[in-house]
């Protein structure tokens, strides 16, 4: 566009892949990370954990640690009286409609240890090392007891997690109609039945969980400063149910975030441990986890076990889906873990098909392993991976060829809105589109080609699809409440207009990678045409934001950018009467565009900066008419999810004599609706994809038998390097979302969503030789070599 | 890390007497073994006996038919080393697979023999080329110093000074490497040379070892044809959960094929 301006600033609102403003400080190394803060007189923690999956606390002597060098308190559980424990957010009903058991987790260990690092007492020395050093001469003496696992929890006389749950079940839960579900297998010509594992990961954020509790005797304020996705919800769960402290004495801050990817949604009982602590010894508290620590205790992610069964007529017409899993919750419910295997998961059987009958059941599970919770995408991968392989098995076992089976069941384009049966309605979407985009840029049509040509180097070549669905955005608060959310999913966002015309925006949601400096910013030089320099974005302080539910889910621009939004149309309407004011017009005939106000048909403007400084120095102004001033605050509460979809296309290369599994190519064709930053978009869709391949061929956490995580560092635990991934070519295809003012869907978790099954399909294709008809992730060198060795073998005794 | 003294000798001699003065102290060369325990504080050592300063455990020489390597020598040095490129290509080629950049940049052969870690790259360098461990006492031949598990032939207040690798006609090394901490799950380094035919297998048990099955195979016909049917039996294989013996076992087959032909 040639605006004959020379210099012009340039283009920075919607659709400009502006540079992340973020990025100085961050590449800069001047982030400022909770680590980072040190407060006045500040001493540090160190917690005692248990070596033992699960244990009775014989007896627990602080006695000798007491009286090491720079102690300042020692704390056990038998000290913490009058206070809750971490509450779990969200409630959920068996299918007779009772609701799930919901055992205490204290903040430090009652009587009993539940997983390997499970907090049993917490040292408060002058130094970091004098903690340590002290904590080592707490002792404490265990009767372990037996280690409690997916696959012994629900056998009948297994060991209690929670002596008063029994057969440790948390709950057993269903959707969908479980009578149309039968009525459909019964007709139908091919049950397709497939067992599959949703391997269970450890979220490793870069920037280790870290709390600093700090509290002002004077005024009885507390302070919590910590590594969170979303202060306000911290603040309202451990003041409200853990601490009893209200609101106006309690202030959480979280600085810059070094990642989260859901693992610092939670509320965890170290932030609980030195808010409490602090105010105990009137000095504050650093607790900074090392990355031990970090395996051990930051909330891991997946770990289901489930059958699924698919029935299909002659056509391939897809006519029942049942679905029974089993989801690990770990040793305590963490924050949202109850809603991930059941709402977030269980909802999106449906994916981009029109199967008519859908029935699911997911049982609970407590083990003694560190709580399970949200991790990018959150029961969405699940769904997406036992669908997307149910889809390429269902293909196999029809003789059916894999993309015309998804074609022929694909949701139309002019079926929306679409109500599944599985209780969400899709608004739009367009999935022959992105199939299409996805398989011209993957170059489908030639991997024949490819695949002989690798074979002749000795290498089993593959290629496998995902059309995969998500919903992002979760809301709206009427139903995740009814569904049994104990909190409202809406978002706030303030809107400061400077005397010069300058705009602070203060947000409820919360930026740890995502670039919300950049994106959010980019909305108002749109909306009020501001230039971007003159934008800043603010949150992470409950001190400084009236309020809001934090960044998870893919929420922020969907439901954080839209209560801008509607904070900026109060804006302009209210500076629309200031400007027909002072312009002399009526304010219908105002009209507001590209940051000036005109009387329409008229050459009298007014820019917005003059409206601004007007509401602040309002010498000529309407005061019996309107207030001075120029700020607006707007809650938004969604009507419906976002419906994020699209296709991901994955070539691997598997070398046979090892079986190790190399990346070749990704390709993803994404619709997140309204595309705000198309270069933040690909990054994250190429981060997602990153963690998506990680799962698929790198990640396992691992614990033994005894409950010993065996996977608990990174000499163990494989997280995926720059050269286990391949060049991920990123392509949108834009349908808008018709309920938010923004038509933005979210593209957070996409690319952990639509990839594994992408990578495992086209591992399996890779393997079709050896007629292997599924994998379990991740799809290691050790297993993929059993698998053709186990085949050479079977073929050898034939 | 607890508290702990420190010392920085510039001989061998002062080295060995601050070990021998005190059974609780603990040479430290690259570090990048021993300062991983200490931060985890599986290691209590009363001090530190920094190997850094000592010139005559430094550098990389030809002396006659063979090359000497300092102890503390890094493993960027021997794998940029033109001398060693030129003579011994294959453990240059070794040095430049250990770990990453951060890792070459730091740790040290000395180190990485002496650990003895059955994972490490060195090792099977030692072993399969026959070399000569130089001591700060003695001279201990490849075939006598690997005893087990992080276990050495080197007595407590005994340092390794030098390492002196004969000469090969060739040598090749392979190794699949452990997805997460890209260790080795196995490898094989192969030689032929003054010190006779060698496969010396890393990463597969729990030390390094001799494969004779192999070594009688290859001394009868150089190919990697010669190795590819030899199987590994997998009763002394490590396992975990990156791996079975059965994997490993069929790995090291698969690496000495590939340790074959890179030597050519
Ligand atoms: C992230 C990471 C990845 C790695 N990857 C690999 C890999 O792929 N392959 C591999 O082989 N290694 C790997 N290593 C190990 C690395 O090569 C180490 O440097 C090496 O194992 C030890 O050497 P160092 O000089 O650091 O020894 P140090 O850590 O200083 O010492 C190790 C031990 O040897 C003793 N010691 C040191 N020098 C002497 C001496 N001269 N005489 C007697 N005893 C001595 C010390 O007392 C100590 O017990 C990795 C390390 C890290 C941290």
């Amino acid at each position: 566009m040639d605006t004959g301006v020379e210099n012009a600033t340039p283009f920075a609102g919607i659709g400009a892949s502006v540079k992340r403003k973020e990025d100085l400080r961050f590449l800069s190394g001047r982030g400022h990370y909770t680590d980072d803060i040190s407060r006045p007189g500040q001493t540090h923690c160190w917690f005692v954990r248990s070596p033992h999956a699960h244990a009775r606390i014989a007896s627990l002597d602080t006695a000798a640690a007491a009286g090491m060098p720079g102690v300042v308190a020692i704390f056990t559980g038998a000290d913490m009286t009058g206070i809750g424990g971490v509450p779990c957010g969200w409630l959920i009903h068996n299918k007779d409609g009772t609701p799930m058991r919901e055992p205490p987790h204290p903040v430090l260990a009652q009587g009993k240890a539940r997983f390997v690092g499970d907090a049993v007492a917490m040292v408060i020395a002058e130094t970091r090392q004098q903690a340590r050093d002290a904590a080592e001469a707490v002792t404490v003496e265990y009767d372990v007891l037996p280690a409690v696992g997916m696959d012994n929890a629900l056998t009948p006389g297994a060991a209690l997690v929670h002596d008063d749950v029994p057969g440790n079940l948390c709950y057993d839960w269903h959707i969908g109609d479980e009578a149309a579900m039968r009525a459909a297998f019964s007709g139908a010509k091919h049950i397709v039945t497939l067992e599959l594992t949703n391997n269970r990961l450890i979220p490793n954020a870069m920037e280790p969980r870290s709390a600093i509790g700090d509290y002002d005797p004077t005024t009885g304020d507390h302070t919590l400063y910590t590594t969170s996705q979303n202060p306000h919800v911290i603040r309202l769960l451990m003041g409200a149910f853990v601490l009893n402290i209200p609101e106006h004495k309690l202030r959480v801050v979280a600085p810059d975030v070094g990642g989260g990817f859901g693992s610092k949604i939670f509320h965890y009982i170290e932030e609980a441990a030195v808010t409490w602590a602090a105010a105990r010894i009137a000095r504050p508290i650093k607790w900074t986890a090392d990355r031990t620590e970090s395996f051990m205790t930051d909330a891991h992610g997946r770990d289901h076990v489930s059958v699924a069964k698919l029935a299909l007529d002659e056509h391939g017409t897809f006519l029942g889906l049942h679905v029974a899993t089993r989801a690990n919750m770990g040793a305590y419910l963490s924050t949202f873990a109850t809603s991930v295997p059941t709402y977030l998961y269980a909802t999106l059987l449906a994916g981009v098909y029109t199967t008519p009958a859908i029935y699911a059941e997911v049982k609970a599970v407590f083990t003694t392993t560190v709580p399970v919770d949200a991790y990018r995408g959150a029961g969405r991968p699940e769904a997406t991976f036992l669908l997307e392989r149910l889809v390429d098995v269902a293909a196999r076992d029809t003789g059916i060829d894999k993309l015309e089976i998804r074609r022929r069941n694909f949701i139309k384009p002019d079926q929306f809105p679409y109500q599944t049966p599985v209780a969400l309605e899709y608004d739009s979407g367009d999935y022959f589109s992105t199939l299409e985009m996805g398989l011209k840029a993957a170059d489908w049509a030639g991997f024949e080609a490819r695949r002989a040509a690798a074979r002749a180097q000795g290498k089993l070549r593959g290629i496998g699809i995902s059309t995969y669905l998500e919903a992002c955005g979760i809301a709206p608060s009427a139903v995740v409440g009814a569904l049994g959310a104990r909190a409202g999913l809406y978002e706030v966002g303030t809107i400061r207009v400077h005397p010069t015309g300058s705009v602070t925006v203060l947000t409820g949601t919360h930026s740890h990678g995502q670039g919300h400096e950049t994106t959010l910013a980019q909305l108002v030089c749109d909306q009020l045409g501001v230039p971007f320099d003159k934008v800043d974005i603010v949150h992470g302080d409950t001190a400084k934001i009236p309020f809001g539910m934090g960044t998870y889910g893919s929420r922020s621009l969907a439901v954080g950018g839209s209560a801008m939004v509607k904070a900026m149309d109060k804006i302009i309407a209210k500076a629309k009467r200031i400007a027909a004011h002072l312009m002399e017009a009526s304010v219908e005939d105002v009209e507001f565009a590209n940051g000036e106000f005109r009387v329409a048909g008229t050459d009298k403007t007014k820019a917005f900066a003059e409206i601004a400084l007007t509401a602040y120095v309002p010498h000529n102004y309407p005061i019996d008419e309107i207030e001075p001033g120029l700020e607006e605050t707007a809650f938004y509460d969604p009507k419906n999810f976002t419906y994020p979809g699209g296709c991901h296309i994955a070539e691997v290369e598997i070398e046979p004599e090892t079986g190790h599994v190399r990346m070749v190519n990704f390709t993803a064709v994404d619709d997140v609706g309204r595309v705000i930053n198309p270069m933040i978009v690909e990054g994250q869709v190429q981060g997602g994809v990153a963690q998506g391949i990680g799962q698929a061929l790198l990640e396992a956490c691992v614990y033994g038998s005894d409950g010993q995580l065996l996977s608990g560092s990174l000499m163990d635990y494989t997280m995926p390097r720059a050269d286990d991934l391949a060049p991920v070519s990123v392509a949108t295809h834009t349908t808008l979302c018709t309920h938010n003012p923004l038509g933005v869907k979210g593209c957070g978790e996409v690319g952990a969503i639509g990839s594994p099954p992408a990578v495992i399909n086209a591992v399996v294709d890779a393997l079709k030789e050896y007629d292997v008809r599924h994998v379990d992730m991740p799809a290691t060198p050790a297993k993929i070599w059993s698998i053709i060795h186990g085949s050479a073998q079977r073929a050898a005794a034939e | 890390m607890y508290d702990f003294d420190y010392h920085k000798p510039t001989t061998v001699a002062d080295a060995v007497a601050l070990l021998a003065a005190d059974p609780d102290a603990k040479a430290v060369s690259g570090g990048h073994t021993l300062i991983p325990a200490l931060k985890h504080r599986l290691n209590k050592p009363t001090s530190l006996v920094d190997l850094s300063g000592i010139a005559e455990m430094k550098g990389i020489k030809q002396v006659g038919n063979a090359i000497v390597i300092g102890a503390f020598t890094r493993h960027v040095e021997v794998a940029t080393s033109a001398l060693v490129k030129s003579t011994i290509p294959a453990l240059a080629y070794l040095a430049s697979h250990i770990g990453d950049n951060q890792v070459r940049n730091r740790g040290t052969i000395g180190g990485s023999v002496s650990n003895n870690d059955p994972a490490a790259d060195y090792p099977s360098a030692v072993l399969g080329l026959g070399a000569t461990i130089h001591t700060s006492s003695r001279k201990i031949p490849a075939d006598e110093f690997f005893l087990g598990m992080f276990t050495t032939a080197m007595e407590p207040d005994e340092l390794l000074v030098a390492i002196e690798f004969p000469i090969p006609e060739k040598a090749g090394y392979a190794k699949m490497k452990n997805p997460a901490s890209r260790y080795v799950m196995a490898g094989a380094f192969v030689s032929k040379g003054p010190a006779g035919v060698r496969v010396a297998i890393n990463g597969a048990a729990a030390c390094v070892f001799r494969q004779a099955e192999m070594e009688a195979a290859l001394a009868a016909n150089w190919s990697p044809e010669a190795v590819a049917g030899i199987k590994q039996p997998a009763d002394d294989m490590n396992s975990d959960i990156h791996g079975s013996a059965e994997y490993r076992a069929h790995l090291v087959t698969v690496m000495a094929k590939r340790a074959v032909a890179a030597a050519g």
